[in-house]
């Protein structure tokens, strides 16, 4: 995009039109110059406690007062009964890695990451989570036991993420 | 209603920065309506299967009755990478249901009017986002990469097993026209590319691809009214639809959605569940991650749980195996995309059906049947389709 931008420059002054041809084909793109920046308003409202809970270093989450499903990541409403009656519950902090990968080619949202890992793992209570997980990745496989920690990011603000557990 | 594939167009796949999305239409289009013989007065209704967001222009539906003079009711579908079949599916409902004759199914992407990174940054956004995508940053190939790891971990494939998908799916790609990718590569290709989202490489990836195809489906009755010989009829097609987020899963080495697509596409064709591929003459799968072909195989029954590696590995989804797959290059080597990839396996169907394909990619036809898995994220929505030369 960087050839083509300056091509544009050039192009703009020379030719008269944000112009630029692509290199494989030869073929004449006109470059657009409007741009997009994308970056949503997502309600948490209804799961607040949740991010009250990482505060204090807990993983909270919702547990229906009716049929008694436990549901990670919490929600407000209870499909199974139709009520949105819940109950805060703690959640352990320890459970058992079902998968990894590690993400080489970053989203250019996160340029400023080095190569992440991110793992699933199945918590002793029975729900599943979806985090980074920090360490080596080559000294882990599935089956690996796992601890949840909170803690602040690169950006700044806090969040769960998986610790292989040592012996 | 019985529903037939009465003609087909198919663009070049790959880098089509030599067109607009307009003009890349129209070139799948015209050859569509060409093949099945009809004008643009025929049509009753048309569909437009595109994700876009990578592309700039959004009303594709309303630019194609501008540009190619459509004067009559449309929809635009989606449904992330099985967006094509997604559009397939209200074709042939409005057909099967009388309320049309003549549908046209129009899919169509051009991701490359965006750079690369951008469209990483996309399409790692059809999960859910903010669980997976804000604050741990998933990409697509990462999706899958975590079932390719559960995978190896349960029953012991390796890099080396998926890498043989790509050397398949390139032999075939080679030999297909209309592939991004005409080349064969060597195992050692595929596995000395750089890593993407580990355990997968550069090789085990789909790329991002320019592209449309299209085809016309007319009813029983439009079929007997004007005589035509050269068809293919949708014999049943199943769909399935899977939890957004992938923690919400019982199990990283299936995807739900494709099994029981496949479980209704098969029973409403009448296919033996037990060994299905005995009454198929092959199949186009989702390859969009070389894994991904190889857990294709489990979930559509051509191979027990655990099993689907032994197929690949004994090269039996090339021609003259247990059932060959992808002969067209799969999404691997003919390139994804995104709209037009289910459209494009059914074109592929209907070419292979009537032996149309070119020399050294056509499967023996047998049994007259042939099957597509088309699969919109990582399971989220899952199409399996059975095409077939006699109607039900």
């Amino acid at each position: 995009m960087e050839e083509f931008k300056k091509a544009v420059e050039r192009n703009i002054a020379e030719y008269g039109f944000p112009v630029a041809l692509d290199e494989k084909t030869g073929a004449m793109q006109w470059v657009d110059m409007r741009k997009l920046e994308l970056s949503y308003l997502i309600c948490i409202d209804n799961i607040a406690p949740f991010f009250e809970g990482m505060r204090e270093g807990k993983l909270l989450t919702t547990k229906c007062k009716k049929c008694g499903e436990l549901f990670f990541p919490p929600q407000k409403d209870c499909p199974n009964c139709r009520v949105s009656e819940m109950e805060w519950v703690e959640l352990k902090k320890e459970g058992v890695l079902e998968t990894l990968t590690v993400v080489f080619v970053r989203p250019p949202s996160f340029a400023m990451h080095d190569p992440y890992t991110v793992a699933i793992a199945k918590l002793d209570d029975g729900v599943k989570i979806t985090a980074w997980l920090r360490g080596d990745p080559r000294k882990v496989k599935p089956g690996q036991r796992v601890r949840v920690e909170i803690s602040r990011r690169k950006e700044g603000y806090l969040m769960y993420e998986l610790v292989p557990i040592e012996g | 209603m019985a529903v037939a594939i009465i003609g087909v167009g198919h663009t070049k796949f790959g880098n089509r920065r030599d067109v607009n999305v307009p003009e890349l239409a129209w070139e799948a289009m015209k050859q569509a309506f060409d093949s099945a013989n009809v004008e643009q007065k025929d049509v009753d209704f048309f569909v437009v299967g595109t994700a876009g967001l990578w592309s700039s222009e959004a009303a594709v539906p309303s630019l194609m009755a501008e540009y190619a003079k459509l004067g009559v009711g449309s929809m635009r579908v989606e449904a992330a990478c099985a967006t094509g079949s997604a559009a397939i599916r209200v074709g042939y409902t409005a057909i099967e249901s009388g309320e049309a004759d003549v549908v046209l199914v129009l899919g169509v992407e051009k991701m490359q009017e965006s750079t690369n990174p951008t469209v990483i940054e996309i399409i790692g956004r059809f999960g859910s986002y903010f669980w997976e995508f804000e604050n741990f940053g998933l990409t697509f190939p990462a999706y899958y990469a975590l079932h390719a790891t559960a995978y190896m971990a349960k029953y012991g494939a390796t890099e080396e097993d998926f890498a043989r998908v790509a050397v398949k799916n390139h032999y075939y790609g080679a030999k297909n026209p209309n592939a991004q990718f005409q080349k064969e590569i060597t195992l050692e290709t595929a596995l000395n590319s750089p890593y993407i989202a580990w355990p997968f490489k550069l090789y085990d990836c789909s790329p991002i691809t320019d592209g449309a195809a299209a085809i016309v489906l007319a009813s029983e009755e439009k079929v007997k009214e004007w005589g035509i010989e050269e068809k293919v009829w949708i014999l049943s097609q199943g769909v399935g639809t899977g939890t957004a987020n992938l923690s919400k899963r019982e199990s990283f080495t299936s995807l739900k959605s494709a099994a029981f697509a496949a479980e209704l596409a098969y029973k409403k064709a009448g296919i033996d569940m037990d060994a299905p591929y005995k009454q198929l003459d092959g199949a186009n799968v989702h390859d969009c991650f070389t894994a991904a072909e190889i857990i294709a195989y489990e979930d559509l029954r051509f191979a027990k749980r655990g099993e689907g590696v032994e197929l690949i590995r004994n090269e039996q989804t090339y021609i003259g195996g247990r059932i060959p797959v992808n002969l067209d290059g799969g999404l691997k080597a003919k390139g994804h995309p995104i709209g037009a990839t289910g459209v494009s396996q059914a074109v592929e169907a209907y070419k292979q059906l009537l032996s149309k394909a070119e020399a050294g990619r056509q499967a023996e036809i047998k049994n007259g049947r042939w099957l597509t898995h088309n699969v919109g994220g990582t399971g989220h929505y899952s199409y399996v389709t059975i095409y077939s030369l006699e109607k039900r």
